[in-house]
């Protein structure tokens, strides 16, 4: 068999127009990914968006409805599951209760007769840290050991990509983490193709290296989390990874490298080379812990921080929520929009900003982003899973 | 800390104590009509047969409480043929039973999909007509001018003293027919609850179909078949119906043994001796087949 490599041996992937129908559901539409050798790719999407069914596909548990999986140099579309030299982790971990640790994470081992079993398991076993735990079984495993025995039996096959389903899901919040930067950990070491999908934009931005945004069946965005999160190119992008404010604008002009936006009246500025705007009419979005608040008083003294070039925009404080280390603010608009600004709960004798106040709001023009309102035409309601409800684009006039 | 101490020990324990010792009675209470059903349908008339089978005298002159253990020598070396033919009729009845049963249970279980349940129904429906008529359908199915043969002799396919019935394959047949439900239900009961993603998680640790039936699916079902193989072996040992209608004395089994020795020869003692020990060689089979089977350690 193929897969027979050394340790090490990861294989670039490459989905060409991967298309899965289930009657007249698109579940995924013509996806097209190249993901490279040794990089820990993460999709990322609501429930529903197509992640798990291109996971499957790779995989060979769903035949695609048309498109090609190229795995390194090879085509393996049209390969059966367990001719594929990939390996899942699987959400539910699906371990073998009817044999004990060393006999699940062996058991790809033995389909393929290798020797040396003991010691590769033991080996593995010590890489997810569960070493001497080979005689348990799966039943007598928390939750966490349970998840980190899935990822051993998928790992000690050396496959060229390494699926990853969920594969945190029903860990608590503290064991996610841990187990974040230890998968992230054990990528490094192992230098395989991780390909991970998740529902979490925090779990994706922790440890991918690039992450596809999916959403109904397609890839909204591709790219490093932080240009991710930077500059988000629509909606769906700029609600599902945190939080953003989006508002409508026109752009009415440039001014040397700077972007003119017109906004109710009001003119912000931007770098141009951050717009991935075409048109005129566009959304300009900046996300909310970017912005500062300035009181009314504060601006007549000269606050230094609403300096000469930001962008300005005025409101009436309506709500404030503490939640620990910052400040939650929502601000109406002149033109009726409620826009959140988070402000970190830094200075001791700071006098916290009350509902009906009237406030100004200012952030550096370079985290300002824009993208063309006519590209929305497809984007939905984001559903977002874990987050709080997003700000969402009111508009007027 | 203190402050809870105080609490906890100044606190009078008395009004808990009532509830607790009251509660205390209820599962014995909720068990109580169970243990005495066992008592009076089950312990007693255990004890009642084992003294009968230690009985000395006979009919005429009635038998008298005693402790002759030789009912039992005699008893066994008089019908040893007898329970060694059940034995092996139950055996192969089993076997046949879930040869025919794994695959119909699996089919059901994986690929029925909404036909489940019509299924089900149809494995069941047997027992909705009486052991007794159902064996006896199959009499005039095997019968020497039967459904079957009868029409095979006609055009000569078979010579006209070609029987079926009054032979051992009759009997077993008659005993694998009318314990399939017994076999198939829980087969089907343990293939529906395998977590299918176990099966999909083999296929993707390079194990073809068949393999991953062989490493995971079967031994998954196993609770199944140790089920499965005594509820379709321990009756299909004792039982006398299927020999008696389909068979001939030549085939005869201990289950006929103790119904004519108790019905016909009014031999108390001996029949009540032969009972007594088909069930302990029974226990004692299953026994060592569990163990064996190592039921314990699945899931």
């Amino acid at each position: 068999m193929s897969n027979s490599g050394v340790a090490g041996a990861g294989a670039a992937l490459r989905l060409d127009g991967l298309t899965k129908r289930f009657g007249d559901f698109l579940a995924v539409d013509d996806l097209h990914l190249d993901i490279p050798e040794g990089s820990f790719f993460a999709l990322l999407g609501p429930s529903g968006c197509g992640k798990t069914t291109t996971l499957r596909m790779v995989a060979g548990l769903e035949a695609p409805t048309s498109g090609r999986i190229i795995l390194g140099e090879e085509d393996v579309t049209d390969r059966r599951p367990y001719k594929r030299p990939v390996n899942t982790v699987f959400q539910s971990y699906a371990l073998f209760p009817h044999l004990d640790i060393q006999e699940n994470i062996a058991f790809g081992l033995r389909r393929r007769g290798q020797k040396d079993i003991p010691r590769q398991v033991k080996e593995t076993l010590e890489l997810v840290q569960l070493g001497g735990y080979e005689r348990r079984r799966p039943s007598q495993l928390s939750g966490g050991q349970q998840q980190r025995v899935a990822l051993a039996r998928a790992l000690i096959n050396h496959p060229r990509v390494l699926l990853l389903d969920e594969p945190l899901g029903a860990l608590d919040l503290k064991l996610r983490r841990q187990m974040q930067l230890e998968l992230k950990r054990i990528q490094l070491e192992v230098g395989l193709t991780f390909v991970h999908v998740t529902h979490d934009q925090e779990e994706a931005m922790t440890m991918a290296d690039t992450i596809a945004v999916m959403n109904a069946g397609r890839v909204e965005q591709l790219g490093d989390p932080a240009s991710l999160y930077e500059s988000p190119a629509t909606v769906f992008v700029a609600n599902f990874l945190g939080q953003s404010n989006l508002v409508q604008a026109r752009v009415s002009g440039r001014s040397g490298n700077d972007l003119l936006l017109d906004v109710a009246g009001q003119r912000l500025a931007m770098p141009a080379d951050r717009s991935r705007a075409t048109s005129e009419t566009v959304f300009v979005g900046v996300r909310p812990e970017k912005i500062h608040l300035a009181t009314g008083n504060a601006r007549e003294t000269g606050d230094s921080r609403s300096a000469m070039g930001a962008n300005q925009l005025s409101g009436v404080i309506t709500d404030t929520s503490f939640t620990g280390t910052s400040t939650q603010f929502l601000v109406r608009t002149s033109w009726g929009q409620e826009l959140v600004v988070f402000a970190q709960n830094t200075s001791a004798e700071r006098r916290s900003a009350t509902p009906g106040e009237t406030v100004v709001l200012h952030w550096h023009p370079a985290h300002t982003f824009a993208f063309d309102r006519s590209a929305e035409a497809h984007a939905v309601e984001p559903v977002a899973e874990e987050s709080a409800p997003v700000s969402r684009v009111k508009v007027t006039g | 800390m203190s402050a809870l101490t105080a609490v906890r020990g100044g606190a009078p324990p008395a009004p808990a104590e009532p509830v607790r010792r009251r509660r205390r009675w209820v599962p014995y209470a909720l068990l109580l009509p169970g243990l005495v059903w066992l008592a009076v349908f089950f312990l007693a008339p255990m004890a009642t047969l084992f003294s009968t089978s230690l009985q000395v005298g006979s009919i005429d002159e009635g038998y008298r409480p005693a402790f002759r253990v030789a009912n039992y020598t005699e008893a066994l070396s008089a019908f040893s043929e007898q329970f060694f033919r059940s034995f092996g009729y139950a055996a192969m009845a089993t076997v046949l039973a879930l040869l025919v049963s794994y695959p119909l249970a699996y089919a059901i279980a994986f690929k029925a999909g909404r036909w489940k349940n019509v299924l089900l129904v149809l494995v069941i429906a047997p027992f909705f007509t009486s052991f007794l008529v159902r064996t006896l359908a199959w009499t005039a199915i095997l019968g020497d001018q039967g459904l079957l043969l009868g029409q095979l002799k006609e055009i000569g396919v078979l010579s006209p003293d070609f029987r079926l019935l009054a032979r051992p394959f009759a009997v077993i047949l008659g005993l694998t027919y009318n314990f399939l439900p017994f076999m198939t239900l829980p087969l089907y009961a343990s293939l529906e609850r395998i977590d299918r993603r176990l099966l999909e998680a083999a296929g993707d640790l390079y194990s073809s179909a068949f393999t991953t039936f062989r490493k995971v699916t079967f031994p998954l079902s196993l609770p199944g078949v140790v089920a499965g193989t005594l509820l379709t072996f321990i009756p299909a040992a004792g039982d006398y119906i299927n020999q008696r209608l389909l068979g001939t004395p030549r085939q005869s089994m201990i289950g006929t043994v103790i119904d004519s020795q108790f019905l016909r020869v009014l031999d108390y003692p001996s029949a009540a001796a032969l009972s007594f020990t088909l069930m302990v060689s029974i226990v004692v089979l299953v026994w060592f087949y569990v163990r064996r089977a190592g039921t314990e350690e699945l899931v």
